[in-house]
């Protein structure tokens, strides 16, 4: 069987800098493993600018953010397969892949990394009623088509969820000529980040109803309109607030969720929140060597920090081999552990672990809260003491919050059993 | 003395910012870095927008080629931009960063490319 160090699930922007920080840390022999025909991941289709204002301090579009790791890839000659598929992974890092030229092929890695990103939430998982006519796209589907394959998608268009991608394209059909009619929104607030409501709807005139939904498709051949009616606070439709829109396309931005179905083949225990592995703070699954990162790990809002945290999670990797080839007792990698606890408010964190005696100087958490709330703290507890807080003058589910741990904090909690992150009205 | 209230976009952060304007003065406050700042006056004097979209290329492994304006161009000349860049096509090779048009509706930005697209 053909061994490499390291072998990183997924080209995208997770994978790319995962593999440029690996061989920054020193791993010459790393494979990325990408099952489109390109590297770069979604990225590509996501020509709008906004990314990079934290990476490299200017704004860039999708592609030109890609290209810039690509380029880092390339220069540093990483391998990578393309049209390869990872069909398996398994416990104790064997990969199984397929493509044309070689067929099925098993390897073994000495780390692997996990940057297989997220999938778009389908219309199946809705229970929308109605038939089920050609116009009802996933928004990614439908930017898909639209910014790489050039097919124009729709007309008169109707937007059930207010997610980044939704809010993306509301604004990209109405640049080329559709008239996106309402972006209805299930929830009282809306999922996707403040500026894209302001620069992708407000700009355009575009209405966003929150606490509405579609109750049904009209329309047997192609989409003929849609209702849309508002729910109450169980989101269950309100009788009498029906309202008909005419539309030929219907598109749905209702939430991604990590593809983790090689994580789960592997046997890594999954977060029931966040869809993605648990991981401690070097990003190591509960599976031994094999690493997360990127939406896999959690969906992100912005691709600055996927491609912080996959740096992290090859930076590890490529110690973890080191270490291995060195062969340094397991035991030295061992610590002492402490889970991180998401209370009050505070949905999930990520890490959901801690090893507090072999962590780095730092420790950045991310979560995301359950719900909007004005002028809040963000609390931190060792154990029952509040260390630190933060007042927040907004906290919303659709932005990703972060806290910084500082390994020095700890010094004085030496039996230190658990750590609490939390909101606080005071 | 006229108060507006503003989200930044000048990235996902969006800073709620609070512009106080006494004729062309204005404070800015709530801004977490300089752009907002510089964000907030100008969308209060003169908004502006970086405008992308894509092109129909011919002879490509890909049907469209993603473009930018290469600053950002007045809000009110948004839809006469789209109107050019929608009735333009290009040709395989395109590299990222080219010009394929220049002065876009006499804004005096050029569009330019943001993928390399290589021959079929």
């Amino acid at each position: 069987m053909t061994y490499h160090d390291i072998v990183i699930i997924g080209g995208g922007p997770a994978g790319l800098s995962a593999a440029a920080a690996a061989r920054k840390a020193g791993v010459q022999d790393i494979l990325i493993l990408e099952r489109d025909s390109v590297l770069g991941g979604i990225l590509n289709q996501c020509i709008h600018n906004g990314f990079g204002l934290h990476t490299f301090k200017e704004e860039l579009t999708g592609p030109e953010y890609a290209a810039r790791y690509i380029a880092m890839v390339e220069e540093e000659k990483i391998p990578y397969k393309l049209n390869t598929i990872v069909a398996d992974i398994s416990g104790n890092r064997e990969v199984t892949y397929i493509n044309r030229e070689e067929g099925l092929v098993t390897i073994q890695a000495g780390a692997v990394i996990l940057a297989m990103g997220c999938r778009e939430r389908p219309r199946g998982a809705l229970n929308i009623p109605g038939y089920r006519p050609a116009g009802i796209y996933s928004a990614g589907t439908a930017q898909r088509l639209m910014n790489i394959e050039g097919y124009r998608v729709g007309n008169e268009v109707v937007i059930l969820g207010s997610g980044d991608i939704g809010l993306i394209m509301a604004r990209r059909m109405t640049l080329e000529g559709a008239k996106v009619k309402v972006v209805a929104e299930l929830m009282p607030y809306s999922g996707g980040l403040k500026r894209n409501i302001v620069q992708c709807l407000d700009d355009y005139g575009i209405p966003l109803k929150l606490s509405h939904t579609v109750v049904q498709i009209h329309g047997k051949e192609r989409l003929t309109g849609v209702t849309i009616a508002e729910v109450d606070e169980n989101r269950a439709p309100i009788p009498g607030t029906e309202e008909y829109y005419s539309c030929d396309t219907l598109l749905l931005s209702v939430g991604l969720i990590p593809e983790n179905e090689l994580s789960k083949g592997a046997g890594i225990s999954m977060n029931r929140i966040t869809s993605g592995p648990n991981v401690d703070d070097k990003l190591e699954t509960d599976a031994e060597g094999i690493y997360a990162c990127g939406n896999v790990l959690h969906v992100h809002d912005l691709v600055d920090f996927v491609s912080q945290e996959a740096a992290l999670a090859g930076t590890n990797a490529a110690a973890y081999v080191k270490r291995t080839k060195e062969s340094v007792p397991a035991s030295e990698g061992k610590g002492h552990k402490v889970p991180l606890a998401a209370e009050n408010g505070v949905r999930y964190t990520v890490p959901q672990t801690l090893n507090v005696d072999a962590m780095q100087d730092t420790v950045t958490v991310r979560f995301r809260v359950a719900d909007v709330y004005k002028d809040r703290y963000i609390s931190v507890y060792y154990d029952d003491k509040r260390v630190s807080k933060k007042k927040k003058k907004v906290l919303a589910p659709g932005e990703m919050e972060q806290v910084v741990l500082k390994k020095s904090s700890f010094a004085e909690y030496p039996d230190l059993r658990k750590i609490t992150i939390c909101t606080e009205v005071e | 003395m006229e108060v507006r209230n503003l989200i930044c976009i000048g990235c996902p952060m969006g800073c709620p910012l609070t512009v106080t304007m006494d004729g062309e003065k204005t404070d800015v406050t709530g801004n977490t870095c300089p752009r907002g700042a510089d964000y907030a006056r100008k969308e209060v004097l003169s908004p502006t927008r970086i405008v992308t979209s894509s092109i129909r290329v011919t002879g490509g492994e890909i049907a469209r080629v993603s473009v930018k304006t290469k600053s950002d161009i007045p809000k009110s000349k948004i839809f006469d931009v789209m109107a050019e860049i929608r009735a333009q096509k290009a040709e395989a090779p395109v590299q990222m960063g080219q010009v394929l048009i220049r002065d876009c509706a006499g804004t005096g930005v050029d569009i330019i490319a943001t993928k390399t697209v290589e021959v079929a």
